[in-house]
């Protein structure tokens, strides 16, 4: 290995913090190496929060300022209330983002709810079939969308969903991983809560809502946190789904607006529309940072 | 599986498992049958006229060398991607493993492109891109680099490439980082008293000890380029310019939606799904030891 490449690597064990083996030597080395990641994390929205600042022209001039322009609170109240103006004309910003929402969270609440069911008849009960059940569910893993694009499609289309938020969520929340998940939490609940509940008289339903599901409480938050950037990043589904414009969520809207992505493209207003789909899923990653990991890691096992 | 104590009623269980098993079965396994049954079948555009074909459409699209080229590019596409964003991920987690103040701070500014849309990142990525008006292409050009993904082929290969990977980042980082601290300090310690210096003792211990995450972050790459990646492309460069970035799902969705060429795109989606079949079990049999965080 080159001395250059030993240099960088070298640290890398050197120490682990003052405890480590090699102590302190090069302790501003990880922080240096830290920042420029995330300043390359940060480098694409920091130019599209100054993109949103300024004027179609002063983007369109090579290379567009650096340092944000004073058209910021217009740009975003024009987006917001009125949409997109120039050669597309896209349904109001508030609009698409209400739509995102709604999907993300009818996808979230849905997901959890039929998952939770699911689990819990696999887990508690006992019935011809429940095997297969269960391998039905965990199969759905191997067919994503992206394969069965055109059949599911027109499944929605005999249902006559296509053009509804309905069409556009339901089909979405099947959850393999949801399931397993929850299978995997209520396997660990002790027997002796399942006896006492029965001495005590408790149907079924009863030790669910009692029992089985204030000790979820952990699991379905961090699951929501996953399933809500999931529900809001939805991109293939509602593009085949909806044509009618005003169901277009945050994130199909950005790329109707692009057009053919040249010069001629009111980058200010894709701009800003493109970091207000960024913000809502960044919020919930950065102040629910805890659930967010755990579920992340949950969701894998 | 299941659990010792049970109840015992008869219709319940049916009644909790319902919801699922419907959405299921109407929405996955239906379909999914459907593209095996059509990719036997061939059919005008118009539905016109359908007969059954056996495996001729399979034998049409490994003989058409676009789908053989696509194939090629999507391999390449996914190597490329995520090889891309595990390499960086893992010095950074490493770094983020040492540093004693900041790290939550370090850790969730690194977490946020998780959350950013396939297609949010290709939007980001084609702007600072833009031939005549993005920042990084106007660095590049004053560099003396020739670019236009546009008009070149390999500028949007890499340009759809280091939108994936920037995203992907995100996410590797998180179970790289989780991994290395789940690795006893003792062990790095009893080797540095041994005299292991710092390089030797990351190929020896640490990057052994990571290996089933590693594996892991592969398969889940491959499967994330494979598939998650639609987005990107569909925002950037739908494909092109001619057919430069057309990954194999990219393909199946132009071919079905937009050349209505049915009995091919279902053919292809079959092809897809065992690809996703291989996947999976590949990460159900020999994945098998997780990390822990925190």
């Amino acid at each position: 290995m080159s001395s250059i490449a030993k240099d960088i690597v070298a640290p890398v064990v050197a120490g682990r913090g003052a405890a480590g083996p090699d102590g302190r030597r090069l302790a501003w080395f990880p922080h240096l190496v830290l920042w420029i990641g995330i300043a390359v994390t940060a480098f694409p929205l920091y130019i599209a929060f100054v993109a949103s600042t300024l004027t179609a022209p002063d983007v369109a001039q090579a290379p567009m300022p650096v340092l944000p322009g004073g058209h910021g609170i217009d740009n975003y109240r024009k987006i917001l209330l009125q949409g997109m103006q120039g050669t597309y004309l896209s349904p109001p910003v508030w609009q698409m983002m209400w739509n995102s929402l709604v999907m993300a969270l009818v996808i979230t609440a849905g997901k959890i709810v039929v998952s939770i069911l699911s689990a819990y008849a696999i887990v508690f009960f006992s019935f011809p079939g429940r095997m297969l059940a269960f391998w039905l569910i965990f199969l759905t893993l191997m067919l994503p969308v992206e394969v069965r694009i055109m059949p599911t499609y027109e499944v929605v289309s005999d249902l006559g969903l296509i053009n509804t938020m309905t069409g556009l969520t339901l089909p979405l929340i099947a959850s393999a991983t949801g399931t397993l998940l929850f299978r995997q939490f209520f396997l660990t609940i002790p027997d002796e809560l399942v006896e006492a509940a029965r001495i005590d008289g408790a149907g079924p339903m009863r030790f669910f809502k009692d029992v089985v599901l204030p000790l979820s409480a952990t699991n379905i938050a961090a699951l929501s946190v996953i399933l809500f950037i999931y529900g809001w990043n939805q991109y293939l589904w509602p593009l085949l789904i909806t044509t009618d414009n005003r169901l277009d969520t945050i994130v199909v809207g950005i790329t109707k607006m692009i057009g053919t992505g040249d010069a001629t493209t009111d980058w200010p207003q894709v701009m800003g529309t493109t970091l207000l789909a960024v913000v809502p899923p960044a919020l919930v990653v950065v102040l629910m940072r805890r659930w967010f990991v755990k579920g992340l890691v949950d969701s894998e096992k | 599986m299941q659990r010792r104590v049970i109840f015992s009623q008869k219709g319940l269980p049916y009644l909790l498992i319902a919801p699922q098993l419907v959405v299921t079965l109407v929405f996955f396994f239906w379909p999914g049958a459907q593209a095996v049954y059509m990719s036997l079948l061939q059919q005008d555009a118009f539905g016109a006229s359908v007969q059954f074909v056996g495996l001729a459409n399979f034998e049409y699209v490994f003989a058409d060398e676009g789908y053989v080229d696509a194939f090629r590019r999507t391999l390449g596409f996914a190597l490329a991607v995520t090889v891309l964003a595990m390499v960086p991920a893992l010095w950074l987690a490493v770094m983020a493993d040492r540093v004693l103040k900041g790290s939550t701070f370090y850790t969730t500014a690194m977490l946020v492109p998780y959350a950013i849309a396939p297609a949010v990142a290709g939007v980001l990525w084609l702007f600072m891109f833009n031939p005549s008006i993005g920042v990084l292409a106007w660095w590049l050009k004053a560099l003396g680099v020739d670019w236009n993904p546009v008009l070149d082929g390999t500028d949007a290969m890499v340009l759809v490439v280091l939108a994936s990977a920037w995203k992907q980042v995100a996410y590797n980082f998180l179970f790289f980082l989780a991994g290395l601290q789940a690795i006893p300090k003792s062990l790095l310690e009893a080797a540095a008293i041994d005299g292991a210096r710092p390089l030797r003792r990351f190929w020896t211990i640490v990057f052994p000890l990571l290996s089933p995450t590693t594996f892991f972050l592969l398969v889940v790459g491959l499967v994330y380029a494979f598939f998650d990646t639609f987005g990107v492309i569909s925002a950037v460069t739908q494909g092109g310019p001619a057919t430069a970035t057309e990954t194999l799902v990219y393909k199946v969705y132009k071919d079905g939606v937009h050349n209505l060429d049915l009995g091919s795109s279902a053919a292809q989606s079959v092809v897809l799904m065992v690809i996703v079949v291989a996947l999976t079990m590949v990460q159900f049999r020999f994945v098998e030891r997780r990390v822990h965080y925190g």
